[in-house]
């Protein structure tokens, strides 16, 4: 499904990603945790296209596919989706009128024939009612004036509506009550396939117990230090990322 | 006249007066008329130094002698231009100044009269002799001063005190191409008595071809005690066409004026908006959208002069500027030393699509009462990159990701329009300002699912 090969990459002159490793086969749940800072958000940016972002050195395959040679949209297109650890703001734009133009786009990509607007909006509100959203935030600016938890579960509608093959989830649990993290948990149980994968990037063990990986990675300084089974984001949560430094000291 | 003031007459000057000069006239507006031709003879031609036209170079008028009659006035599926489908409105159209009857309708409503000036009744004409001229400001604009010395077609609109208009008079005034260069004048004057309510749509559009006009409209406008006028001027004529336009607005007490003004650019295009807050308690909203691409140039100057108490005026307008065009946009709002517990906002936000492209916005607040609240803001901003890639992160491409970007920004002032029938119609014809590709803009323009934000501007 991913595979990332020594990956490095600059933000404004800065290197943040210092050779990173990680093998994502179909049907997988990877977690990668680690400290503030530690390049996981980049790692999302890096794969998902953004401008500003470059790569210096390493290889990213997707589906078999460089896709680090494509731009953004098609990245999407191909099946691949971040989930945004910050959510932008558009206003003017209403949710629904971006929804539909995003699946138009990725369901064209694959061959699929354009949805009319009233099945699309059925389908729409059906997976507003999945993350338990009401239907009003169909009509409203995409994320305008949403809350936190709302953001997050936008994301997740969108995952859903957008069918991808590999989703990168950048804290989506963060800020969220214990009822709606539940309901992100479910949304993502529900989407789980022998063909898509996840990559779940947290900083709590406490999703994990919804969400069982099948690897926790570390990710600290631009690298994965260490790697493991669902046991060691226990033990993160227990020794915090201290002891993982010292040991690779 | 003197020799003395002779000499600083400058070309374009002589040459409108000898053009007005030459113009048939009945002799009923002659008051206006002489007025209008000694203040036009006395402002100077405005260069880059003069304050008001700073922005917008009149060069054009000084290369090539506008001061022509035009003519064409006959064109075949004029309609075409103008029709807004669904609207049912009373429509009134001029091509190139002069009313045509064949696509005009005759309006009989109680308490109503709504005629142009060359088929209207001696009673009517008197009327439009009495109010003419009052409200329109000669001491700021050459061009309104030259309206005013042309005086002889137009529109009268009177709506009689506690009368509601039924329906929408929609004065649609056409350009169509010209061989020469050459000018025409328009006017329309709006009176409404107490109580009253009526709805303006003022339409300028043109054939689709070089144009070689110069289109000079003056609208003046007096709303009476409690009376209401919503008031659209809507300019879609093609991008070669120069257009000078005033509107002048008299507010009495507790009357309201609600205003959308939307522009695509031309060659020149200025359109000045005065509103006079006169009396104690009236409310001014105005709302506009200019639009230029190309090489195209919008000019818009409002000035609210809040002159009695307790009035209010809100004030918005967008830009989106592409390409090499340009947009000027200057918001006055002077509060005099009687105008306490006044209420003024005003903003003004500006998006360059090309680094080529240009606005001028200007706001000036002159503050002579204590208390009062007024605000203002200016902005000029680019596309947002964080949220292009938010959507091309959803697989949009990047073009239609700045379309839909583009449109957003102006999407809350349209939606805003309460007349169904014209907010379906402009929103397509200004979808289409940004691209050509039907399939860039079909999301925007999709009405099923096209519901649009509710949030604050
Ligand atoms: N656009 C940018 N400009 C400058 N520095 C950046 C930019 N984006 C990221 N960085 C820097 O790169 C480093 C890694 O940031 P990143 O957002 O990937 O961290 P993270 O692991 O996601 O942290 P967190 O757990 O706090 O979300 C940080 O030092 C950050 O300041
Ligand atoms: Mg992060």
């Amino acid at each position: 499904m991913l595979s990332i090969k020594n990956l490095q990459a600059k933000v404004e002159e800065k290197d943040i990603l210092k050779g990173l490793n990680i093998e994502v086969k179909p049907g997988e749940i990877h977690a990668i945790m680690g400290p503030n800072g530690a390049g996981k958000s980049t790692l999302g940016n890096v794969l998902s296209g953004r401008d500003g972002y470059t790569v210096t050195g390493g290889e990213v395959s997707f589906l078999g596919k460089n896709i680090l040679e494509m731009d953004a949209e098609e990245r999407a297109r191909e099946g691949l989706f971040l989930a945004f650890q910050y959510p932008v703001e558009i206003p003017g734009v209403s949710n629904l009128e971006f929804l539909k133009a995003s699946v138009d786009a990725v369901r064209s990509h694959r061959g699929e024939e354009a949805m009319d607007s009233m099945t699309f909006l059925k389908l729409a509100r059906e997976k507003c009612k999945a993350v338990n959203l009401d239907q009003n935030f169909l009509k409203r600016g995409v994320n305008e004036g949403f809350s936190g938890g709302e953001k997050k579960r936008n994301e997740i509608m969108q995952m859903m509506l957008l069918e991808p093959k590999l989703c990168i989830l950048d804290e989506t649990d963060s800020g969220l009550d214990i009822d709606a993290l539940q309901v992100v948990a479910e949304g993502v149980n529900s989407q789980r396939d022998p063909n898509r994968s996840f990559i779940v990037v947290t900083h709590y063990q406490r999703l994990l117990d919804y969400i069982v990986p099948d690897f926790v990675h570390v990710l600290a300084d631009g690298k994965i230090v260490k790697s493991g089974g669902k046991e060691l984001a226990l033990e993160l949560e227990e020794k915090g990322y201290g002891w993982i430094e010292n040991e690779g000291a | 006249m003197t020799e003395a003031s002779n000499a600083i007459v400058s070309p374009f000057t002589q040459s409108a007066l000898d053009f007005v000069k030459s113009l048939e006239v009945s002799g009923d507006f002659g008051e206006v008329r002489e007025s209008g031709m000694a203040a036009f003879e006395s402002l100077p031609f405005p260069t880059r130094k003069t304050e008001d036209w700073k922005y917008t170079s009149l060069h054009a008028l000084t290369t090539q002698d506008y001061n022509r009659p035009a003519d064409n006035f006959d064109l075949d599926n004029a309609s075409e231009l103008f029709e807004v489908s669904g609207l049912d409105a009373y429509q009134l159209v001029f091509i190139n100044g002069v009313f045509v009857s064949e696509l005009s309708d005759e309006i009989s409503e109680a308490g109503v009269s709504a005629v142009p000036l060359s088929v209207a009744s001696d009673a009517q004409r008197a009327l439009f002799k009495q109010h003419v001229g009052n409200i329109a400001e000669t001491r700021r604009n050459l061009f309104t001063a030259l309206n005013n010395a042309t005086v002889e077609e137009g529109v009268l609109l009177h709506v009689e005190k506690n009368v509601q208009l039924k329906k929408p008079i929609q004065v649609i005034n056409i350009t169509s191409a010209q061989q020469q260069t050459s000018s025409a004048f328009a006017r329309c004057l709006v009176v409404l008595e107490q109580q009253a309510e009526a709805t303006l749509i003022e339409q300028f559009v043109s054939t689709a071809e070089e144009q070689n006009i110069l289109l000079n409209q003056v609208t003046e406008i007096n709303i009476g005690d409690g009376a209401k006028l919503n008031h659209y001027r809507l300019h879609t004529e093609d991008e070669s066409s120069l257009h000078f336009g005033g509107v002048y607005v008299d507010l009495n007490r507790d009357s309201q004026f609600e205003s959308y003004q939307i522009a695509l650019g031309g060659k020149i295009k200025r359109l000045d908006v005065v509103v006079n807050h006169n009396q104690a308690g009236s409310h001014c909203e105005m709302k506009g959208v200019y639009l230029p691409k190309h090489n195209q140039h919008v000019d818009i100057h409002s000035y609210i002069e809040h002159i009695a108490a307790n009035c209010t005026t809100d004030e918005t307008y967008r830009g989106i500027m592409a390409d090499q065009s340009k947009a000027v946009f200057n918001g006055r709002i002077h509060i005099h030393p009687d105008a306490q517990k006044t209420l003024a906002n005003l903003s003004n936000k500006n998006l360059l699509l090309s680094n080529k492209a240009q606005i001028n916005s200007k706001p000036e607040l002159e503050i002579y009462a204590d208390d009062v609240r007024c605000a203002h803001g200016v902005t000029v901003a680019q596309l947002d990159d964080k949220a292009c890639f938010y959507l091309q992160s959803r697989g949009i491409s990047r073009q239609e990701a700045e379309i839909m970007l583009s449109f957003a920004f102006i999407n809350e002032l349209l939606e805003s329009i309460p007349v169904d029938a014209l907010r379906q119609k402009l929103r397509p014809l200004l979808a289409q300002q940004f691209t050509s590709n039907e399939s860039l803009t079909q999301h925007i323009l999709d009405e099923e699912i096209g519901v649009c934000s509710e949030g604050a501007l």
